[in-house]
């Protein structure tokens, strides 16, 4: 019956109740646990990796070789980004990630998922009608290029290098940083020329 | 069924165009927060980090627990299915708490005697080492297995989708602990993981959208083609 359901609030706080006096969890560890993910993790980190990408020619060699110890060299390292693979958008091939058995997803560079990674229609429909889905979300793939889907069945995770806007070639690294979006580090969107950004 | 497994699942409708959501904190609700910490201190101190015991609980819940509450409620039910398996929590215990939360006269279950899995992991995170060299490499035709290959208990861990069909090899990765028996605590038995590419018609038929999928498979799931 609907109006006997418990809302997750009051189940998470009950939950969190009973281990509290079990001493199973500590509550301020908790609470460093959440302030850790709203706070210092997240997609800011990627954008880092993509903007030294653009300008160190070099390092983009590495991270497209071996991404992880390149992403680590930036000090971006911990759960869920254990083995990293860094896919190149290029004219020729778009690659667009998702996780179809679950939510996988490199916390380490992207922080927590968003709630679109999440809904179970783009884990489903997105292995299966890539251009469709990617239309839904806002992105055209020219008809001519490939789409390339990952699925993060297991614990590789992917991030997408995007590629470099036109209008930026004075830009520094930060400013650089400051264009990449969450959504483009996916595959599921790119990014637009500078100037056409902050509109 | 399994209510995790959506890939290619028909009828979940339209996807949520990020620009919709964008900019998105981590969580959404302060619920959502504790939700994801609990989840994340019940895995590390009661189950030894072990993340494929998680997602095998994800994969047991039942359709509305799964879906109803969205990505955090459905953390928090596994949460409480790997706590009650071990018997750190008496089932229904939960749900008497949040009913005298909200002043319901209802009586608690006893605390029960724990039976927490033996298990330590042999090492942090998931990836191992293999003295074996890998059984293929980029450019082999493989064929992914429909049945689970070992004996017990525990998931299948193969995409649904891909179950039966044919792809190949495009890189190896290193090696993986193997969720089949990991998530029942029944040993690592690490793999070899190999990235493995399929075209959109053979995993859809020939009117399929144009596409390739790559998907991470361990390879006690693969036979040679």
């Amino acid at each position: 019956m609907t109006d006997d359901r418990i809302p997750p609030a009051l189940r998470t706080e009950a939950l969190e109740e009973l281990l509290v006096e079990r001493g199973l969890v500590d509550p301020a560890v908790m609470d460093g646990f959440v302030r850790t993910y709203e706070n210092d993790v997240g997609p800011l980190n990627g954008a880092r990796v993509v903007a030294r990408a653009w300008t160190d020619p070099e390092f983009r060699g590495w991270l497209l070789r071996d991404g992880t110890a390149a992403i680590a060299s930036l000090g971006f390292t911990g759960p869920q980004g254990e083995h990293m693979v860094v896919l190149e958008q290029t004219g020729q091939v778009h690659h667009v990630v998702v996780c179809t058995l679950c939510s996988c997803y490199p916390w380490p560079v992207l922080g927590l998922p968003p709630s679109w990674y999440k809904d179970p229609a783009y884990r489903a429909r997105v292995v299966r009608e890539p251009r469709t889905v990617l239309a839904e979300m806002g992105l055209d793939v020219p008809a001519g290029r490939r789409i390339e889907v990952w699925d993060s069945s297991a614990e590789v995770r992917y991030l997408t290098l995007p590629r470099r806007p036109a209008g930026t070639a004075g830009m520094t690294e930060d400013e650089l940083a400051a264009l990449v979006t969450r959504d483009a580090m996916v595959g599921v969107a790119e990014i637009g020329p500078a100037g056409a950004v902050a509109s | 069924m399994d209510p995790s497994d959506l890939g290619g699942r028909p009828g979940l409708g339209p996807v949520l165009p990020p620009s919709r959501v964008e900019p998105e904190p981590p969580f959404g609700r302060p619920w959502e927060g504790r939700a994801f910490a609990l989840t994340v201190l019940t895995m590390g101190r009661i189950s030894g980090r072990n993340l494929d015991a998680f997602r095998y609980a994800l994969s047991r819940l039942d359709r509305a627990a799964y879906f109803d509450d969205g990505y955090y409620g459905r953390w928090l039910n596994a949460a409480e299915l790997m706590l009650t398996d071990s018997a750190l929590l008496a089932p229904g215990a939960v749900d008497a708490r949040a009913r005298r939360r909200r002043g319901e006269d209802v009586t608690e279950p006893p605390v029960p005697e724990p039976a927490r899995p033996d298990y330590a992991p042999t090492g942090p995170g998931s990836l191992r080492t293999l003295d074996r060299p890998p059984r293929f490499g980029p450019g082999d035709p493989v064929r992914v297995l429909t049945r689970r290959p070992c004996a017990g208990t525990g998931p299948f861990k193969v995409p649904g989708y891909l179950r039966g069909r044919a792809g190949t090899v495009v890189a190896v990765r290193p090696p993986h602990v193997l969720p089949d028996t990991h998530a029942v605590f029944a040993g690592e038995h690490p793999q070899h993981v190999h990235t493995v590419a399929f075209g959109s018609a053979e995993l859809w038929g020939p009117g399929a959208e144009e596409a390739t999928v790559h998907a991470d498979l361990f390879e006690i799931h693969l036979e040679p083609r």
